[in-house]
């Protein structure tokens, strides 16, 4: 807990890093100043792009001692505002899940080439990024502990599978290899209530340490201040789990 | 996206965007969340050139009851033109 008479600081830049099939990414990488060592994390960012609430969300996790990552997911899609690149995105279906995971191991990488890591390493995202979050602690190894905030598409029904997004995430919940949180707004519609049913069922069935916490009053973003879906009361309560459950798994 | 539902159409016209005019070559039509309509989903419709990047771009983020009169105002529109003789090979050739 911060205090008054403590020295903070910290730096925050886009930095690349390699990505999935060797290709060179762009990030954004916010670290606390000072020895350290720190907690790693790396933020997916949501459907909607690389975007302002995501490089203050990266700053955000580094203002609470983590070395955070964003990597630029899109980077591949070309550059511009992050609505037009995430706008040609959404036109075109997302991006492939295999593509993303290389991304995220390399974001993964890059935290773990820093001197000052203090050898923990979470992963966090909303929307797709929630998605994303769990499936790369399905599918990859390394993770300590991952936050999946309304994870939309982590159950999907066969007719949604696609070559980018072939098998649904809940699919992989057996080989999930670190402790989950997730938070969820009992209005949201992807996922619904009764698909974040599933997804708890699915975990309990394979025996994983899990927290679910679902809001009412709440739907899909309500983290998202710039949104009409955020909800403040919700929002504070969500972001104190998140304070609570990464340092049990990640240190401090 | 979330819902992930999106179709994309080639066609031929042109758009102002930020920059001014430029000649559009796609249509990509969304039902996902949009950034500025304050929806969590809404209908969105691009017209873009992809060839120009991604800011070649006329967006619009409709409600559903918005994007259904669009729909029905086009077709009544191009029903008139069809009825008054406007609409000739010409004009197809061209687009």
């Amino acid at each position: 807990m911060y205090q008054t008479n403590m020295y903070e600081g910290m730096l925050a830049e886009t930095v690349t890093h390699r990505g999935a099939n060797g290709e060179v990414i762009n990030a954004y990488f916010a670290r606390p100043l000072g020895a350290g060592p720190f907690p790693g994390i790396v933020v997916i960012h949501h459907a909607p792009g690389w975007d302002e609430w995501y490089r203050e969300c990266t700053r955000r996790f580094a203002h609470h001692g983590y070395m955070a990552i964003s990597p630029n997911l899109y980077f591949r899609d070309g550059h511009g505002t992050p609505e037009d690149v995430g706008a040609k995105v959404r036109a075109g279906g997302g991006v492939p899940d295999d593509q993303v995971l290389g991304d995220l191991a390399g974001a993964m990488q890059f935290l773990r080439s820093q001197s000052n890591l203090n050898g923990k390493i979470g992963v966090f995202g909303t929307c797709s990024g929630g998605r994303h979050a769990f499936l790369a602690a399905c599918r990859m190894k390394g993770f300590d502990a991952a936050v999946e905030c309304w994870g939309g598409r982590v159950v999907m029904p066969k007719q949604d599978l696609t070559p980018k997004q072939p098998v649904a995430p809940i699919d992989y919940t057996k080989d999930l290899s670190c402790p989950l949180l997730g938070l969820f707004g009992n209005d949201d519609k992807s996922p619904t209530p009764e698909q974040v049913n599933q997804h708890e069922a699915e975990l309990k069935k394979h025996g994983k340490n899990y927290e679910f916490h679902r809001y009412d009053g709440a739907g899909h973003g309500f983290f998202y201040y710039d949104r009409p879906a955020y909800r403040q009361e919700q929002a504070v309560d969500g972001w104190k789990k998140i304070w609570a459950f990464l340092p049990k798994y990640l240190g401090q | 996206m979330c819902t992930m539902i999106a179709n994309q159409t080639l066609i031929n016209g042109s758009g102002k965007g930020t920059d001014g005019w430029f000649e559009v070559r796609q249509v990509n039509v969304s039902y996902d969340h949009p950034y500025h309509a304050p929806l969590e989903h809404a209908l969105n419709i691009d017209f873009v050139n992809e060839a120009e990047g991604p800011g070649a771009r006329v967006a619009v983020e409709l409600t559903l009851e918005s994007a259904r009169q669009l729909v029905k105002t086009i077709e009544a529109v191009l029903a008139r033109a069809g009825a008054g003789g406007y609409v000739d090979e010409r004009l197809k050739a061209e687009g």
